[in-house]
């Protein structure tokens, strides 16, 4: 047997080391960055069928990539056909190379320059069809690069009206990839020139490239190769492509149930690195689509933040819609990194107390079954509170309406911004109040409070949005109302439909007094309002073309009435000139259909 | 008046019976023009039968259309009310309007005069009009003054009235960022017109800047405050709410000193803006002479303010702009010349 060693392997061993050993030190660093529970919570959860469930999840997303596959086929096959053709195509080459030298410890580059160094033994399970199946995985391969290119050069060819713009060291990084297998090609077709030891393509290619001087080209060819693959080994770990480990890593913390916290830890760097830059968040993002706002979104905020370069401009500029949460194939909570990234920007409490001025008790003796909060959203929109205690009164309820006086607020939007410190002391004093009422219900009528009270308070009683509410009253026949033949069209707003998942209460509340028009992207996929209390940079121009985009959407089958059931959302399209409709919250529109 | 609509071509064809219209038809059929001036409404004189007295001296709004009616002279101009006009359009050199009822009348030229309506409150849903009771508009309080009757919904003699400016104006979040020019003065006026009628009456006037740009209005806020203790309190009011006793409370923060502020009134009197009426919005686009908010836009401020981009269409009054009834009087007459001029030009060549 001839010797596997030339000097050409030098780059893709230093390459592939130096690459080990920097995957292994950040692998350390950000589990050692984790905060004690997320810690703890690896530990309890390590060994247990959920380890099990992560790695399927990992052969899932990671190589076969449903979830891209799910939104976008051509684009999907594009990422399977890098993640599962190269990881075939070293797990063939790897049994390839071990059958070929009947050890399983042969040397370590011999599976990746095999064709190289096979002397023409073919003293081995198979040759033939290692060879076909090892030139099928490159043609595949290929053929992503191929789109790959496509996409770069005109991405609506892959269903993307815009991709993403990258750096210049994710440019080298990305063109390192698109050479490795063209250069892999060229060497394997050269060396078949030469020994007659390729398959289907790769000597095909060769005799056609028989007229070159293959001995003298052939090992400048493998030289090349083998620098390639070192130059993109040692920009992977500084580029998009980390995503490639950390998503892994991702895949497994997220199954034993690590969740994002309050504060920046390791585990919001391994989802901040667990971006592969696809764009599909960019397509998504109504600042793009509506206002032409092209450098906030979840992509480059996210490579912002890891680069260290983040600008107020970019955390401050989104909506907290989620719409690119929902899109995100790797399920990276960029909203909630935005939070956190936005409360480091402020500056610390340390631990004033803002807001003492809040009711400590609740005045009255009296303990109510019900207690309403409309917040401070609703008390801009009158109608939606009127409509709401007419409800309540019709329906017979023992309600106390907590925030009549208006100085109560659930510190969500505090939150939002990432002030952390005042949002838990608001949480903390309102929590306090709810909880000594003593009632057995809370209705809210805004949706960011109804998302708060769900995921940041520990409340003795079950919360309802009113939509729930209303829907409840009906079915009990608390309330009774006469329907007529109003056509209405329902915007689902981002923080109950995608935050909360509300989505059938309140189309089945509309259904019973209407009827219900179609809209073509609802619920998980409705558009923003555009005046969210989550974004601070936008201009009101640039919230109104937002506002406008959602408007027209909504009334393509021109409803009587635009439904929605949130006041700032309510709010914003009342203003809106756009469409000539009616808006309405549904407790209007209940209140106004009651017997 | 109210003759046949005479289907020969015109002089001068006027689509609106407002202020504007009824003065620019006196001038041109003074000066020797016939005239036929279209009005929608039952009854010419527009806003002016709206309105019962006007600022800054409080002259009787009936008086001046009164005037304005006894200037046409009856042989040239015909007024032809509850006529609407669906579509306006140029052919043959003549300018035609296409009635609701399908008559086509013709005019060499063409004057548009259709004006403004007030900003409908209830989008500025935070204020409460049509939510709550006694929450009223500036239009509202007029007629209550011209009846001399200041009440509530519940029919008593309120004890504070609040006035909220710059509704709808100056208001990025409705989308009209110019200021309407006339508000600050209307409720100077119609607050000194509201302690005449309550002397008891506590007054509040909500503002973030108080314009008064005309001769004589600055002599009026200074005696709303020195006479009728009117208080002005700069800052904008963020939302109102029914007080336990169903009485409209305000919140607001006072500017100057800083602090939030929180009060309950007996009526609150939104003082809403101007927008570009539905028919100067529709005339505008379609004959692509509207600015950004609806308006007529003249051919050029300086110099042509009553011509349009269109040879012998032209436009008067607070359809370009939010103008005072002086203004748009003016603003009338100097489109009657540039009319004359361009009507005269053409006979001589």
């Amino acid at each position: 047997m001839s010797s596997t060693y030339h000097p050409f392997v030098i780059p893709f061993c230093a390459g592939a080391l130096l690459l080990f050993a920097i995957l292994i030190g950040k692998c350390i660093l950000w589990l050692h960055r984790m905060s004690r529970t997320q810690k703890k919570q690896c530990l309890k959860r390590l060994i247990s069928l959920k380890t099990i469930a992560a790695f399927w999840e990992c052969l899932r997303e990671c190589l076969f990539h449903r979830n891209i596959f799910k939104r976008n086929f051509v684009l999907g096959y594009m990422h399977l056909s890098f993640a599962l053709g190269w990881f075939l195509l070293i797990v063939v080459g790897k049994a390839e190379a071990s059958c070929y030298s009947h050890t399983f410890w042969e040397d370590p580059w011999m599976a990746i320059f095999f064709r190289y160094f096979e002397d023409g033994n073919t003293n081995y399970f198979m040759p033939q069809l290692f060879t076909f199946v090892m030139d099928l995985l490159l043609a595949w391969i290929l053929s992503g690069i191929l789109l790959a290119w496509c996409k770069r050069l005109y991405s609506r060819l892959l269903g993307m009206r815009k991709t993403t713009r990258h750096t210049w060291y994710d440019r080298l990084g990305m063109i390192s990839l698109w050479c490795i297998f063209p250069c892999r090609l060229l060497a394997e077709s050269v060396t078949a020139s030469v020994r007659h030891n390729g398959g289907w393509l790769t000597q095909t290619l060769g005799d056609a490239l028989a007229f070159l001087p293959s001995e003298q080209l052939q090992l400048p060819l493998w030289w090349l190769y083998s620098s390639v693959l070192c130059i993109f080994f040692l920009c992977l770990p500084f580029t998009r492509y980390m995503h490639i480990f950390a998503e892994v890593l991702l895949v497994f913390l997220r199954k034993w149930g690590v969740t994002e916290e309050e504060t920046l830890t390791g585990y919001t760097q391994v989802e901040t690195n667990a971006c592969s830059r696809c764009g599909i968040c960019i397509d998504v993002c109504p600042l793009n689509t509506a206002a032409n706002i092209q450098n906030v979104q979840s992509v480059y905020f996210i490579r912002d933040s890891r680069q260290g370069v983040l600008s107020e401009e970019v955390a401050n500029n989104c909506l907290l819609c989620n719409r690119c949460v929902e899109a995100c194939p790797v399920g990276i909570q960029t909203t909630l990194i935005r939070q956190i990234r936005r409360g480091e920007q402020k500056q610390a409490g340390n631990g004033k107390a803002y807001y003492t001025y809040l009711p400590q008790a609740l005045p009255q003796e009296k303990r109510p079954k019900v207690v309403y909060f409309a917040g401070c959203m609703s008390h801009l929109t009158g109608g939606v509170i009127q409509s709401m205690l007419r409800i309540f009164e019709k329906a017979g309820e023992d309600y106390l309406f907590l925030d009549q006086d208006k100085n109560l607020c659930c510190g969500r939007p505090l939150r939002q911004q990432g002030y952390t410190e005042q949002a838990d002391q608001m949480r903390n004093a309102l929590e306090k109040l709810i909880n000594g009422s003593g009632a057995s219900l809370l209705v809210t009528s805004c949706p960011i409070c109804y998302h708060a009270f769900k995921q940041e308070y520990r409340l003795d009683m079950p919360v309802m949005h009113h939509t729930e509410y209303l829907r409840q009253c009906l079915a009990q026949h608390k309330i009774t109302v006469t329907a007529d033949a109003t056509r209405y069209a329902y915007h689902d707003p981002c923080e109950l439909g995608r935050g909360e998942r509300i989505y059938q209460e309140p189309r089945e509340v509309l259904a019973a007094i209407g009827i219900l028009c179609t809209v073509s992207e609802e619920k998980a996929d409705a558009l923003c309002c555009g005046h969210s209390l989550g974004n601070t940079a936008l201009n009101s121009a640039q919230k109104n073309l937002i506002r406008d985009e959602a408007m027209r959407t909504l009334c393509a089958d021109h409803p009587d009435v635009l439904a929605t059931a949130c006041p700032l959302c309510k709010k914003a399209f009342t203003c809106g000139q756009a469409e000539k409709v009616a808006v309405k919250d549904i407790a209007e529109i209940i209140a106004e259909h009651l017997n | 008046m109210d003759a046949q609509l005479s289907n020969q071509p015109m002089d001068v064809l006027i689509i609106g019976g407002g202020p504007a219209g009824l003065e620019a038809a006196g001038r041109l059929a003074q000066a020797g023009f016939h005239v036929q001036l279209l009005e929608k409404e039952a009854l010419p004189g527009g806003k002016l039968n709206q309105w019962d007295k006007l600022f800054p001296d409080f002259h009787d709004a009936k008086e001046v259309k009164e005037e304005l009616l006894r200037k046409l002279p009856q042989d040239r101009v015909s007024v032809h009310c509850g006529t609407e006009v669906r579509q306006l359009r140029r052919e043959d050199g003549l300018w035609t309007a296409e009635t609701a009822d399908g008559q086509h009348l013709q005019a060499s030229a063409m004057l548009l005069t259709t004006g403004f309506e007030p900003f409908d409150a209830k989008r500025k849903e935070e204020y409460g009009y049509r939510i709550y009771p006694n929450v009223i508009t500036s239009v509202e309080l007029e007629q209550m003054i011209g009846e001399g009757n200041i009440r509530t919904t519940e029919g008593k003699v309120p004890q504070s009235i609040a006035y909220i400016q710059c509704v709808g104006s100056r208001d990025e979040k409705v989308g009209n960022h110019y200021c309407s020019v006339n508000c600050c003065i209307c409720a100077v006026k119609q607050s000194i017109e509201a302690k005449q009628l309550l002397p008891e009456v506590r007054q509040y006037c909500f503002y973030m800047d108080l314009r008064m740009t005309g001769q004589h209005f600055e002599e009026r806020y200074r005696e709303s405050q020195e006479k009728h203790h009117v208080n002005f309190i700069r800052g904008r009011v963020s939302e109102t709410a029914l007080s336990q006793d169903g009485r409209i409370q305000i919140k607001a923060e006072d500017t100057l000193l800083s602090r939030p502020v929180k009060m309950e009134v007996d009526l609150l009197v939104l003082m809403v803006g101007m927008e570009a009426s539905p028919s100067t919005k529709q005339f505008a686009q379609e004959l692509g002479i509207a600015d950004p908010y609806g308006f007529y836009l003249s051919a050029d401020r300086e110099s042509a303010d009553n011509a349009t981009a269109h040879p012998g269409l032209f436009v008067a009054g607070s359809g370009k702009r939010p103008l005072s009834i002086p203004k748009t009087l003016k603003d009338a007459d100097a489109a009657a010349w540039e009319i004359a001029a361009y009507l005269n030009n053409r006979t001589t060549k």
